[in-house]
């Protein structure tokens, strides 16, 4: 027992959530290999997001948030009171639905992760965000205007800015949340490829409202509804065989 | 049908033209008021009417002291009212947590900004003149002044800081920043330009206020230069306030005079006001 949870990047045990009265995550319990590629999907509100920010404590500061539980990174507990929540974010990061760069340039949008440590070595800095750049396949298109604001880009572009400035802090986990809902099909491509490529150095963990993204990028898919874990199993398997019929309804579009 | 129609159109006629009456009205009590005390007033400026002492004498008469003393006020005022009311601010909206006593808390300083003025002159005798024996002091008049308009400064505070996206917090919190980093770092800038604008806006109506420092014991007539917090102070507002109620006319024509530069003051504060508040606009588009 205590061998197999070492071997796991994130292990989740029975997890609840409430929010005030509401009980919104019901005992959800559920295991991640590291280097892997894990889809969370279901109908809005059924908690993946939730659930999701479970993962890097984003949840903290909302009112009413309450949580039982235990999610272990790397075996370790990350709601233990001694646990540092900045240092955990820094471990885990995050991409958001929506694009949301700071109203700054390029560069400072990159090293801002950096900045907030105290680094300010020039060349450091530098060399952080050609790599991160580069990691997230944006490089050759910003590299002449780093100093533009990052709010001047593209949708997709912005987003890959995201994601660079999150590699930047060198996390172990990528929580993505819908990242490719608010993008065109070309960029939503992109940040797909970008997911493959980024797989052998990352846990990645998202949450799709589209099955076919899911089906395109994740090595195990797992189906929430109203709260509950319904299916958890190899991307292949639950699509061509669900076992749950709540998980076949769902994915052939009975409801959603 | 058409009937109907036709009366409805007309009413939305006559609530039209009621509604431009009401504007022209306004405008021209305004403009009457402007340029009348234009005329009164203007040819008095000169550069002697702001270098001279209190005079007997209309002609030789200036503004020097009060002048000096709105300058005192406005400054340590700011100076005291700034750093409280943007971090009172900022703790209720981005620290304090969303409970019946944060909404107490937030209708109580609605309330505050909106109690008379001379109200807060009375509680500044009792505390600051009399309890702290600061007197009637340049310090006793900015903290009364300071505590006028710390809710003005506090609302806009929030308001500013409310407009900025949850998302670039989250983002900033994602990377591993803290509450603080992410306010100095993301939310200040962001909303820099609505505080600044919200705090020009309550120094202007600081500069104006009468009532509480008459309360607090301003001087009505005083010939000694302020130079450092402790000392007695005129202020514009009283000066004009005591010259109108002079008999001489010449009095009444430095009054006017004087409302003129007090104008300009306050509509110098409000032009930076509404140039920060566009080029804000502008600038920030998320």
């Amino acid at each position: 027992m205590v061998k197999e949870m070492a071997t796991d990047k994130l292990n989740a045990k029975n997890i609840n959530v409430f929010y005030g009265q509401a009980h919104v995550i019901k005992d959800v319990s559920m295991s991640m290999e590291a280097n892997s590629v894990t889809a969370f999907i279901g109908p809005s509100g059924c908690g993946k997001s939730t659930f999701l920010r479970c993962i890097n404590r984003m949840n903290d500061y909302i009112d009413g948030f309450r949580m039982t539980g235990k999610m272990l990174i790397d075996g370790q507990d990350i709601y233990k009171k001694k646990v540092e929540v900045e240092a955990l974010r820094k471990d885990v990061g995050m991409v958001f639905q929506k694009p949301n760069p700071f109203p700054k340039s390029i560069y400072e949008n990159v090293i801002y992760g950096l900045r907030i440590q105290g680094i300010n070595n020039k060349s450091v800095l530098d060399e952080t965000v050609e790599r991160s750049l580069r990691q997230a396949a944006i490089w050759d298109e910003v590299k002449d205007d780093l100093n533009k604001s990052a709010l001047s880009l593209s949708g997709g572009q912005q987003q890959r800015i995201c994601i660079a400035r999150t590699l930047a802090v060198e996390p172990s986990i990528i929580l993505m949340d819908e990242p490719a809902s608010a993008l065109d099909p070309i960029s939503t491509a992109k940040i797909e490829e970008l997911i493959h490529e980024l797989k052998s150095k990352y846990t990645i963990i998202i949450v799709t409202h589209n099955m076919q993204q899911a089906g395109r990028v994740s090595d195990k898919v797992a189906f929430f509804y109203i709260g509950e874990l319904i299916e958890y199993s190899e991307t292949k398997e639950l699509f061509i065989n669900p076992k749950e019929e709540l998980t076949q309804n769902y994915i052939t579009g009975r409801f959603g | 049908m058409s009937k109907r129609f036709d009366i409805n159109r007309t009413k939305d006629k006559l609530f039209r033209y009621f509604g431009v009456a009401c504007t022209i009205f306004g405008l021209v009590m305004l403009a009457i008021f402007l340029i009348s005390v234009l005329i009164e007033g203007l040819p008095r400026i000169d550069w002697g009417f702001f270098t001279s002492l209190p005079s007997r004498k209309p002609e030789n008469a200036g503004i020097l002291i009060p002048l000096l003393g709105t300058t005192w006020i406005m400054v340590l005022t700011s100076l005291i009212a700034i750093p409280f009311g943007v971090a009172s601010g900022i703790y209720l909206e981005e620290y304090g947590k969303k409970n019946r006593l944060a909404t107490i808390i937030e209708i109580n300083i609605t309330n505050l900004a909106g109690v008379p003025s001379i109200i807060y002159g009375l509680l500044a005798l009792e505390v600051f003149v009399r309890l702290f024996g600061l007197g009637k002091s340049l310090l006793a008049g900015s903290l009364t002044l300071a505590l006028l308009i710390l809710p003005i400064i506090i609302v806009a505070t929030r308001e500013a800081i409310r407009a900025v996206p949850k998302t670039i917090r989250e983002a900033s919190y994602a990377l591993g920043a803290t509450k603080w980093q992410t306010t100095w770092h993301q939310v200040l800038p962001a909303s820099s330009g609505g505080i600044v604008t919200g705090v020009i806006l309550a120094i202007s109506r600081a500069i104006g206020e009468t009532a509480p420092l008459i309360v607090i014991g301003a001087m009505l007539y005083t010939t000694t230069i302020p130079t450092s917090p402790m000392d007695d102070f005129a202020i514009l507002p009283i000066q004009i306030f005591n010259w109108l109620s002079r008999p001489q006319h010449g009095f009444i024509i430095n009054a006017t005079a004087a409302i003129i530069v007090l104008l300009a003051i306050t509509f110098i504060l409000n032009g930076i006001a509404i140039y920060l508040r566009n080029r804000w606009q502008k600038k920030v588009k998320w």
